[in-house]
């Protein structure tokens, strides 16, 4: 019985795509075969809430039944079989700032796009960033803050960053609930994306300009 | 003699607060000048609340820690010791001269969170620096399959299941059998139910509780104290009480974001029904407070409906609903609901005009003002939205000039208060002078 896991996913039918995995894994199917497949639903997931047709629970829903996906899986699939291919990306919440609920979709949204992702989790110091920059050769790293008190930790960030000679070849990105055009010229960040779907965009965008 | 409150109308009701918001029983004014500023101003939100003009837009900035800041003081440092939090945020009030103050119950009492292993937040000195404010940790602190129970009795669930998990030392507390188990002495119903509060664990948590009591008393005489302090001054109070939005004190405070989202498409009738049991709660929530204030207002600060965060599909179905119950029952009860919209709120502006009309004050943060005015300007009161990004990164020009703004799109008619539109925390001094004497300035209704 072909059913669509891609179309189950986009459709957030979490049932239907589960028991579809099931079906697939029991009958000898290719891991890859369905995490691929399972990333073009996520693809049309993106492309929804993009055109404002999904939300965010929409967004976090699906990257449950992802989960739930990889769950079943993971035992089948071959070390290294899963190489991400996107271009690495720095993510972090800015020092001071323990919110990480944005921060979370973001990373997980650059994830199933493909991207090799660092995530710092929350309240990282400049200098950490800086090192981690200089460890994995990041191209982009995506600073995230709630709090107003984001605005001179981004902006101590993108200095520190400066001063170890790395702005040049660092393209940042800046996101969270009170972020806007003034704040990304106060903290000198290359640009500012207003949730999870642009911040793939705006890497997408980035490395292509490399 | 008065009419018992139980006796009295929703109209009586709300006559009653807002006497009592004007002429304070207990108000000892520092002056006769004190007095006339005080009942002026209140006088001035009260207009724009019934939407009329009154002499000027109320000007009153959503201020956090910002007077500790301005004091050379962290948030820690207020949370710690009140004689600092009374003095510094005394400082702000007189200085600054906003319209009302937002009391000093921003600032919780630290040791009492410290005595009582609280984990639902961090906070200065404890998980957070000591110069930043405190911030939520949300968890899933009610399991998905925890909702029979949450549903069936709300105060048991918060006793046994809820408060030992957000505070550590009252694990005891998940021995207690129900209150309401203590029916009668027949049939050893009493006696059984009173086994608990033998066991150490118990007892333990028992004494961290009065222990907290006693911190909390020490810290709600300096709220008091602050209160009849700025009152003396002639500066009324704002928020006569507190509630939530049923839909976020399950999110922010039992399931958190991804547990209900994933609530939202597992087990939406549960979590509908669950709402709904909270309604009466929220209402109480708001309503005691504010007729202990003698004060009207009741502040709702909205999280988990903004803008993005659902479709309004799901607003319509999830949110909005018991939201709506809630500022029913509040109105009910004599008060004025004002739902504070963290966020944008755009696209809900069309179904929160279904809010009782003249009663409610909507305060908004990043949402498009003008819709709001258009949208809502014959339906309620609208504060809010003086961007935080300009009052932390701009210059007192930038900020006169979108005062000015505010005021040319939102004031005219009446029904406007001038109000940040997130929390003011460690911001330019400068700017949040400007915000406060632009607005006296050209607020001015001719």
């Amino acid at each position: 019985m072909a059913k669509d896991l891609t179309k189950a996913l986009a459709d957030l039918k979490e049932d239907e795509a589960l028991a579809i995995v099931k079906e697939k894994l029991d009958a000898g199917a290719d891991p890859m075969g369905i995490l691929n497949d399972a990333s073009k639903g996520m693809e049309t997931v993106g492309t929804r809430f993009s055109k404002g047709e999904y939300f965010i629970p929409d967004l976090v829903y699906s990257g449950e039944i992802l989960k739930s996906i990889n769950e079943l899986v993971k035992p089948k699939l071959t070390a290294g079989s899963d190489k991400k291919t996107g271009g690495k990306v720095i993510i972090a919440t800015v020092a001071g700032d323990i919110h990480d609920i944005g921060k979370d979709i973001v990373v997980f949204m650059l994830d199933v796009s493909g991207f090799e992702v660092y995530d710092m989790g929350v309240d990282v110091p400049a200098q950490k960033i800086v090192d981690k920059i200089k460890e994995t050769n990041s191209p982009v790293v995506g600073l995230s803050g709630f709090l107003t008190l984001a605005y001179d930790s981004m902006k101590q960030t993108i200095d520190a960053v400066a001063k170890a000679g790395l702005r040049e070849k660092t393209k940042i990105m800046i996101g969270g609930g009170q972020i806007t055009p003034e704040i990304v010229k106060y903290t000198g960040a290359d640009t500012f994306g207003k949730d999870a779907v642009e911040a793939v965009a705006i890497a997408r965008k980035f490395m292509s300009a490399k | 003699m008065a009419k018992e409150w139980e006796e009295m109308t929703p109209t009586e009701k709300r006559a009653d607060l807002d006497g009592k918001w004007l002429s304070p029983p207990q108000a000892e004014y520092s002056s006769a000048e004190a007095e006339k500023a005080y009942k002026e101003r209140v006088q001035r939100m009260l207009d724009a609340i019934n939407m009329k003009k009154p002499d000027r837009v109320p000007v009153v900035p959503m201020a956090g820690f910002f007077g500790a800041y301005i004091s050379g003081l962290t948030p820690y440092d207020v949370m710690y010791d009140y004689e600092k939090l009374m003095s510094s945020f005394s400082k702000y009030v007189l200085e600054y001269q906003p319209d009302a103050h937002l009391s000093v119950t921003v600032s919780p009492p630290g040791k009492m969170h410290d005595t009582l292993d609280y984990k639902l937040y961090s906070w200065p000195g404890h998980g957070v620096a000591k110069e930043h404010s405190y911030q939520c940790i949300e968890g899933e602190y009610m399991k998905a399959n925890e909702y029979d129970a949450l549903i069936a009795d709300p105060t048991y669930f918060f006793l046994t299941g809820w408060l030992p998990r957000v505070m550590g030392a009252l694990d005891g507390l998940k021995m207690l059998s129900p209150f309401t188990n203590m029916t009668e002495m027949y049939g050893g119903f009493t006696g059984a139910a009173f086994v608990p509060f033998g066991l150490p664990p118990v007892q333990e948590a028992l004494k961290k509780m009065m222990a907290a009591g006693d911190e909390a008393l020490k810290w709600i005489g300096a709220v008091g104290g602050f209160g009849a302090a700025m009152t003396a001054a002639g500066f009324p109070g704002f928020f006569g009480g507190g509630t939530k939005a049923p839909f976020d004190t399950i999110g922010d405070t039992l399931r958190g974001t991804r547990g209900i989202i994933a609530d939202m498409y597992r087990q939406p009738k549960k979590l509908l029904r669950a709402m709904e049991q909270f309604v009466p709660i929220a209402v109480k929530m708001g309503v005691d407070s504010a007729k202990l204030n003698g004060c009207p207002i009741v502040f709702i600060p909205l999280h988990k409906g903004a803008d993005g965060f659902m479709s309004d599909e799901q607003f319509r179905k999830f949110y909005w609903p018991t939201l709506k119950d809630v500022m029913e029952g509040l109105i009910a009860e004599g008060c004025v609901p004002f739902p504070w919209a963290e966020g944008g709120y755009n696209s809900r502006l069309r179904v929160i005009k279904e809010s009782p009309k003249g009663k409610v004050i909507w305060g908004f943060d990043t949402t498009n003002m003008a819709d709001a005015k258009k949208i809502l300007g014959d339906v309620c009161c609208i504060t809010g939205n003086m961007p935080i990004a300009t009052l932390s990164v701009g210059t007192p020009e930038d900020v006169k000039i979108t005062v000015k703004k505010l005021i040319d799109t939102c004031a005219p008619e009446g029904g406007y208060m001038m109000m940040s539109g997130a929390v003011i925390e460690d911001v330019p001094p400068d700017n949040v002078k400007m915000m406060i004497d632009a607005t006296k300035e050209l607020g001015v209704y001719k």
